[in-house]
């Protein structure tokens, strides 16, 4: 493992975190606009799904992947999109809803895309992205090429049948296929409790399926298992159930915490926060002796480029309405 | 004209689908019992005695969420995925595929990603197949921007509509109707496209317009024959696709006829009918000399005993009847056919 990695870890986590926090900071500015009753320049008018305390687990994942391996995802996805490599500043752009946006301002937070880096885009139905993952890798096979699939799934996404019946078959035809599931333990206020009694990487035994069970906030060890993975997924050996154990700190969507909601207890936040998948990379980072002025230098970049992000989204334009009918 | 060469609908299938994989590498078939001894009425039999062995036409398990899916992602990376299914009322199993992920990963990405993969459906019918094994879903799916949804109702139509939908950029919901398979046209050997949102006329005639729909074409154009002995001419529409419908055509031969008959293989309520009557109320509302009509299933499931059945399908007398309905409504008084005695004949399942 050399420094360069490691650093481009630290790099892509903080990229995720400031790039949310910067969207929970333009949500906290525009409702004090708003709740004056006046009316904000710009706006962020879509329901975001924050991945603040997953980052390791996306980040991790990536590692393993080419950009000409192709990954799907979810209602919660901007760790995905930005782990991937999809460009900043097209997803800020869509977020404020501008024509310049990765969707061209159709898709917002839930729907993020960038195929130039095989970044496919998201399902805002849970579950719903998992086959689409197996028509990639259904598609490598039958062209011979050594690529890999990746569906990023939350753990209720295992409850849906689509679930079963894309592990069913892309085990059956062993294809390029990873399903990577981060179970951060709700379905918006739901605890998996009360939702499931089978351990989800169990799962992949009924499939004959090899599969893995990490700590998501643990990049080393996810990223162990998504190498492992990819490499069975490019040598033919088909698909691998990844279950990622985790915790989102913010609530199921929007800008606010929920800690101290029913079973999300303020216990349970503050467990998880110190276990923060950023803290842990600067950790790894200074384990191997990085000088400080390094890893502050990696902030400034990325406090950079999102500045340069927000002012490109703000000052982009809105789609035309005429647009509105292009690209059905 | 001598020298057609004739095709059953089945075979036309067969035939524009081994063209198409000729053509590209990306056509693939899959679906349940595509590569088995009976291949899906025949439809898919070519194609895997062609392409079996490459695997480009294979069986798949009883999974219609998933495969959907997976036509999805495959046409997104520039395949041209063929989903067989053996029933149309298979489709409802995998409504949220087509519909929210299908029909929209094209919006939803900036038309980045586009996913023309092609369903076909067979509508059963008949044999007392009840109500789970006979649905004619097209009102359904048209609904939805995104999704276009064709319908032959016959062998040139069928070939001609698969191959434009295996070039298009949207997904296409094809529906057959299985009564329709075995029935035989003039189809050209070569490669042609039938566009999606084209109608045809099929017969010319200045007194009514009869849109038809799949098999309902065959009856009204039985019902025109009958009309036409009795001195009523009926132009006949075959509308082949639903969604985008002819409406220019439509509207332009009820703008000339100035009554309107709409024959669907589906539900009259909510249904194709039912938007093609409201179109035309909007769009040549000035023209019109009478109420349109409209002919489609009853509101109730498909029954399975045989007299339930019988009453339940709407046939040519149906059509006849609507039709001079339609044409003694009109201001000037009815011509023939002494009224209260009109409707006997064809009270069907009125």
């Amino acid at each position: 493992m050399d420094m360069t990695r490691e650093l481009r870890w630290f790099r892509s986590m903080v990229l995720i975190r400031k790039a949310e926090e910067a969207v929970i900071a333009q949500y906290k500015a525009q409702d004090k606009i708003f709740a004056a009753k006046q009316v904000p320049e710009h706006t962020i008018k879509c329901p975001t799904h924050l991945s603040i305390g997953q980052e390791a687990a996306a980040v991790g994942l990536c590692d393993a992947l080419t950009p000409t391996d192709l990954l799907v995802s979810s209602h919660r996805s901007h760790a995905h999109y930005l782990a991937k490599g999809g460009s900043l500043m097209a997803m800020m752009a869509e977020l404020f809803g501008r024509v310049t946006g990765c969707s061209k301002g159709k898709g917002g937070s839930m729907h993020l895309v960038d195929a130039s880096v095989g970044m496919m885009g998201s399902s805002a139905i849970v579950g719903g992205s998992l086959p689409l993952a197996v028509g990639f890798g259904l598609t490598f096979k039958m062209r011979g090429e050594r690529r890999v699939s990746v569906a990023c799934f939350g753990d209720a996404a295992v409850e849906q049948g689509v679930f079963h019946e894309s592990m069913h078959f892309a085990s059956l035809h062993k294809l390029p296929v990873i399903f990577f599931c981060e179970n951060n333990g709700f379905a918006t206020l739901s605890p998996i409790s009360s939702r499931q009694h089978v351990p989800i990487h169990t799962r992949a035994a009924s499939y004959v399926m090899p599969s893995a069970f990490v700590d998501g906030n643990d990049i080393v060890a996810v990223s162990k298992a998504a190498w492992e993975a990819a490499e069975r997924a490019r040598s033919g050996q088909g698909p691998t159930l990844i279950e990622c154990e985790t915790y989102r700190w913010m609530g199921h969507v929007g800008a606010d915490s929920d800690a101290g909601t029913g079973p999300r207890t303020v216990e349970l936040f503050e467990q998880w926060k110190r276990r923060c998948p950023v803290e842990e990379g600067r950790r790894i980072l200074y384990g191997r002796g990085v000088p400080d002025a390094d890893i502050a230098a990696v902030e400034q970049v990325v406090t950079e480029e999102l500045a340069a992000a927000l002012a490109y989204a703000k000052a982009s334009p809105a789609p035309r309405t005429e647009e509105m009918f292009d690209d059905i | 004209m001598t020298s057609e060469r004739m095709l059953a609908m089945k075979d036309a299938i067969a035939e524009a689908t081994v063209q198409a994989m000729e053509d590209d590498p990306g056509v693939f078939v899959m679906g349940v019992g595509v590569d088995d001894v009976n291949g899906i009425f025949g439809t898919t039999k070519l194609p895997f005695e062609r392409f079996g062995k490459e695997g480009r036409v294979f069986d798949t398990p009883l999974s219609e969420p998933t495969l959907t899916g997976m036509g999805v992602g495959a046409a997104m990376l520039g395949m041209r995925p063929i989903l067989v299914h053996a029933r149309c009322d298979f489709l409802l199993e995998t409504m949220d595929q087509i519909v929210n992920h299908a029909a929209k990963w094209s919006y939803m990405s900036g038309g980045a990603l586009r996913t023309p993969l092609v369903i076909r459906a067979v509508i059963g019918r008949g044999w007392g197949q009840a109500a789970q094994h006979s649905q004619s879903l097209q009102a359904t799916f048209a609904h939805f921007p995104g999704l276009q949804v064709v319908m032959p109702a016959d062998a040139y139509g069928a070939k001609g509509l698969l191959l434009s939908a295996l070039r298009g950029n949207q997904p296409v919901v094809y529906l057959e109707h299985r009564w329709l398979h075995n029935m035989q046209a003039p189809v050209p050997e070569g490669r042609y496209a039938v566009p999606i949102g084209k109608g045809d006329v099929v017969r010319s005639g200045k007194d009514l317009t009869i849109v038809a729909v799949s098999h309902m074409v065959v009856e009204a154009k039985k019902a025109a024959a009958t009309l036409a002995s009795e001195g009523i001419e009926a132009t006949v529409i075959d509308l082949r696709s639903i969604r985008p419908w002819d409406a220019d055509l439509v509207c332009g031969s009820v703008s000339e006829t100035g009554r309107l008959l709409v024959a669907d293989t589906g539900g009259t309520s909510f249904g194709v009918s039912a938007e093609i009557v409201a179109t035309v109320a909007e769009r040549a509302w000035g023209k019109l000399k009478a109420a349109p009509a409209r002919i489609g299933l009853p509101d109730c499931p498909t029954p399975c005993a045989p007299n339930l059945e019988a009453a339940f399908y709407p046939g040519p007398e149906a059509i006849v009847a609507a039709a001079h309905r339609l044409v003694s409504s009109a201001v000037s008084a009815p011509s023939h056919a002494s009224e209260g005695s009109e409707d006997k004949p064809f009270n069907g399942h009125f």
